[in-house]
């Protein structure tokens, strides 16, 4: 017997949520204990009273599946919203990286370059080393560090993806 | 709301935490607490000495407390109400807390905890309570002011008893137990974010009507949910069937809300099912589901699940629709209130019931398969004769009688021998099957209901789990009635063993069995034995008649299984009607189903 998987669709989930404790455990364990993925989450606060915070979640799943992601998160009791950002309309996602690279001669003028084509900042730099900041779509980011890793990329830490709508409303 | 009236300046008494808490309970109408003392719940326990309004049920383990309040509120409509200490008394309470949320019953369930500074730090009976019972509550606490928590115990109460019922947790430090803050009785103030949709949208309800009325096939799948809604909605739910003449299924949970004695029942739909019931979700035109969630007890195999219907889904609780199967209606709202709205809809267009003979008769001679019959040979005890005679007797009896079980064949052999023509009155836990579960349970309904008849109906090796318990009925002087059907086997598992594996009974022989007589009788019970077919009459009246607690050890054919059966991963047209088509072997795929 072997066991079938089903054709995955990328999805960002962006959530408001009551800023309290135990929330973001909630969620994530939410996501395993019925075996969803997580790509990416993002949480930070976002009223000035700290009582609501933004969860924005990168998953990936059969339509079917997304769906059922969405209703149980919609019936946590501190969960405020759901949006399907995918679903909803045009939206606008980023994600910040830093990206270490190491290298001299030509490959440090080449990171350079490149840097300056994603319009990636220089935040750090040694003689043997850069540590870039780019923000973009993560599909950017992905391709940024792709090209770096023939360089001599050294490590790398993302953020995950914030989104909103776009337009002058609120989800 | 006390911190308001304090800056305000309004006059109002500090009180402690554990005060505060016991006088939210009596505010919110709470009369009983199943619980269980230890270090972290000491000053709740100190408040609750000689208590004028709450009443203490000491149980035996903290399991036991947690199914009695299950037994409680399902057979009430009242929340139940659990409190234990940290750690041990914690998780000792995670069964039930889990039952109650896959059964959707409403259950608060207080938690002493360690001092806040010792949070974390490994401390005596310290265990992560609320991290523990995250994903097996409907929502949790961990209270770390008094200021905060009559606010959160009126929520959990609100959370626990709508929408969705289920289990809350609060999980209360020491600290905050001695800690004073000022009480007033806060408004009702639920969570903001907390908003279950009661009301149905009216379009859907008129498309569902047109849906009925041009039904010719139709059949209405009824669950748990009916039952949660109130007694009401069961008393909707018969009128719907009338004006529509749809013939009426319902899952184990449901049963109840729809009477047995009507023409209209097709019996328990699913697994150990009815082939009526079954027959009749295959071969139907329109399924309304009523706050049952396609449960793959009652599905069978997936696609082949009732192919040529169309479909709708009433539930509280969104995530249960399209959840496993795809409906074309889906009505969000309390079962209760959409089926009102419904009748007056129906009502309002001046529907009459199609004319359903087709459909009757095709159903009738589904029915004439007699499905639930079984072969006697007079020697031995069948356990389905057991149960037929348990019924005929407590109806016999004119009494309120409501019956609990424990999980097993037995349990399934009661869903189809006991007819039931009221709510309220069959305990079992469906979604977690969890052996241990109908004694306590018992109890706790014979403490919300002292005048009724409360009989549970066991396993040998279920009744085992919670045994226990014996001393609590005794303390409380409850005269619950256990009737094990002792099989002297784990029988269900056995009869499983018996399909797929070939009858090689790997550990479910009930070896060592105690004396059950002996064993009712040393915690200060009348014990019965029954021990064949021409005893077993006079010892259920003895039974019924005998005052106070009574255990029955019934001596039933070890061998017989429960039919009919839709093998996992079988289609509803495929049943299993008696042993002769049982194969004894399996796929791997079936195997590898629950
Ligand atoms: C706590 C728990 N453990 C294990 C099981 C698996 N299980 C289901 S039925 C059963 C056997 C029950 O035996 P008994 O109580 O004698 O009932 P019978 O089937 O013989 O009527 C077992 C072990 C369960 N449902 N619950
Ligand atoms: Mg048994």
């Amino acid at each position: 017997m072997h066991i079938q998987e089903e054709t995955n669709q990328r999805h960002v989930l962006s959530l408001t949520v009551a800023n309290e404790a135990g929330i973001l455990a909630r969620i994530a364990g939410m996501f395993t204990a019925r075996g969803y993925n997580i790509d990416s989450l993002t949480v930070a606060d976002i009223t000035p009273d700290h009582a609501i915070s933004r969860i924005t979640i990168v998953t990936n799943g059969p339509p079917k599946v997304i769906d059922q992601i969405i209703a149980q998160l919609d019936r946590l009791v501190p969960v405020h919203k759901v949006t399907d950002l995918s679903e909803n309309g045009p939206y606008v996602e980023r994600e910040l990286a830093l990206v270490k690279v190491a290298g001299t001669g030509e490959d440090r003028i080449e990171a350079l370059r490149l840097a300056d084509v994603f319009r990636a900042k220089v935040v750090d730099t040694t003689i043997e080393s850069f540590i870039f900041e780019i923000t973009g779509p993560s599909d950017k980011i992905d391709t940024f560090v792709g090209l770096m890793g023939q360089i001599g990329l050294v490590e790398v830490g993302r953020t995950g993806v914030v989104g909103l709508v776009r337009g002058k409303d609120p989800v | 709301m006390a911190l308001l009236a304090f800056e305000e300046g309004i006059d109002v008494a500090e009180m402690s935490g554990a005060d505060i808490l016991c006088q939210c309970l009596v505010d919110q109408g709470v009369e009983v607490v199943f619980g269980y003392p230890g270090g972290a719940v000491l000053p709740i326990y100190d408040i609750l000495y000689n208590h004028p309004k709450i009443k203490h049920v000491l149980v035996r383990h903290e399991q036991g407390a947690t199914h009695m309040a299950e037994g409680y509120a399902r057979s009430t409509g009242k929340p139940g109400v659990v409190l234990v200490t940290s750690g041990p008394g914690a998780t000792n309470a995670i069964t039930g807390i889990t039952d109650a949320l896959m059964d959707s019953i409403p259950m608060i369930v207080i938690t002493g905890q360690v001092a806040t500074h010792l949070i974390g730090s490994d401390a005596f009976q310290e265990a992560d309570t609320v991290g523990l019972t995250r994903h097996c509550t409907k929502h949790n606490y961990l209270v770390k002011s008094p200021a905060k928590l009559a606010h959160v115990v009126h929520e959990a109460f609100h959370i626990a008893t709508s929408g969705r019922p289920g289990p809350v947790v609060i999980d209360i430090p020491k600290d905050v137990q001695v800690a004073t803050a000022p009480y007033s009785k806060p408004e009702m103030n639920a969570h903001p974010s907390y908003r279950p949709q009661v009301k149905a949208d009216a379009a859907a309800i008129s498309t569902a009507i047109e849906m009925l009325a041009a039904a010719e096939r139709p059949i209405l799948y009824t669950g748990g949910g009916v039952i949660n809604s109130g007694p009401e909605a069961s008393a909707l739910l018969r009128e719907l069937a009338e004006l529509t003449g749809a013939p009426v299924t319902s899952t184990l949970m449901g049963l109840g809300a729809f009477p047995a004695s009507s023409p209209q029942w097709l019996g328990m739909l699913g697994m150990h099912g009815t082939y009526e019931a079954n027959m009749a979700m295959n071969k139907a035109d329109l399924i309304v589901c009523l706050g049952a969630r396609f449960d793959d007890r009652v599905t069978g195999r997936l696609d082949a699940f009732s192919p040529n219907s169309r479909k709708i889904h009433v539930d509280i609780d969104r995530s249960s629709v399209n959840k496993t199967v795809e409906v074309e209606l889906p009505i969000i709202a309390d079962v209760g209130s959409a089926m009102a709205d419904m009748i007056a809809v129906w009502k309002q267009r001046g529907h009459e019931a199609n004319d359903m003979t087709e459909w009757t008769a095709r159903i009738d001679g589904w029915r004439a398969r007699k499905c639930l019959d079984y072969v006697e040979d007079g020697a031995e005890i069948m356990p389905q004769r057991a149960i037929a005679d348990l019924f005929s007797a407590t109806r016999a009896s004119g009494k309120d009688v409501i019956i609990t079980t424990e999980v097993g064949q037995h349990q399934m052999w009661a869903a189809q021998h006991y007819h039931f023509d009221e709510p309220n009155k069959w305990l079992t836990s469906g979604g977690l099957g969890t052996m241990g579960y109908g004694f306590p349970a018992a109890i706790g309904a014979q403490i919300g209901n002292p005048d009724s008849l409360v009989i549970c109906v066991a396993g040998d090796a279920s009744i085992q789990m919670n045994i226990q318990e014996l001393g609590t009925a005794i303390q409380y002087r409850l005269p619950v009635k256990i009737f094990i059907l002792n099989n002297e086997y784990m029988g269900m598992v056995r009869q499983w063993q018996e399909l797929t594996y070939e009858s090689r009974y790997s550990n479910s022989y009930s070896d060592a069995l105690p004396d059950f007589v002996k064993l009712a009788e040393a915690y200060g019970w009348t014990g019965i034995r029954i021990e064949g077919p021409q005893e077993l009459e006079a010892g259920i009246r003895q039974m019924i008649e005998t005052p106070g607690p009574v255990m029955v050890d019934c001596r039933v054919a070890k061998l017989s299984n429960c039919f009919p059966m839709i093998p996992s991963g079988a289609a509803h047209t495929d049943m299993l009607l008696d042993p002769s088509q049982v194969s004894g072997t399996m796929n791997d795929e079936a195997k590898a189903l629950v």
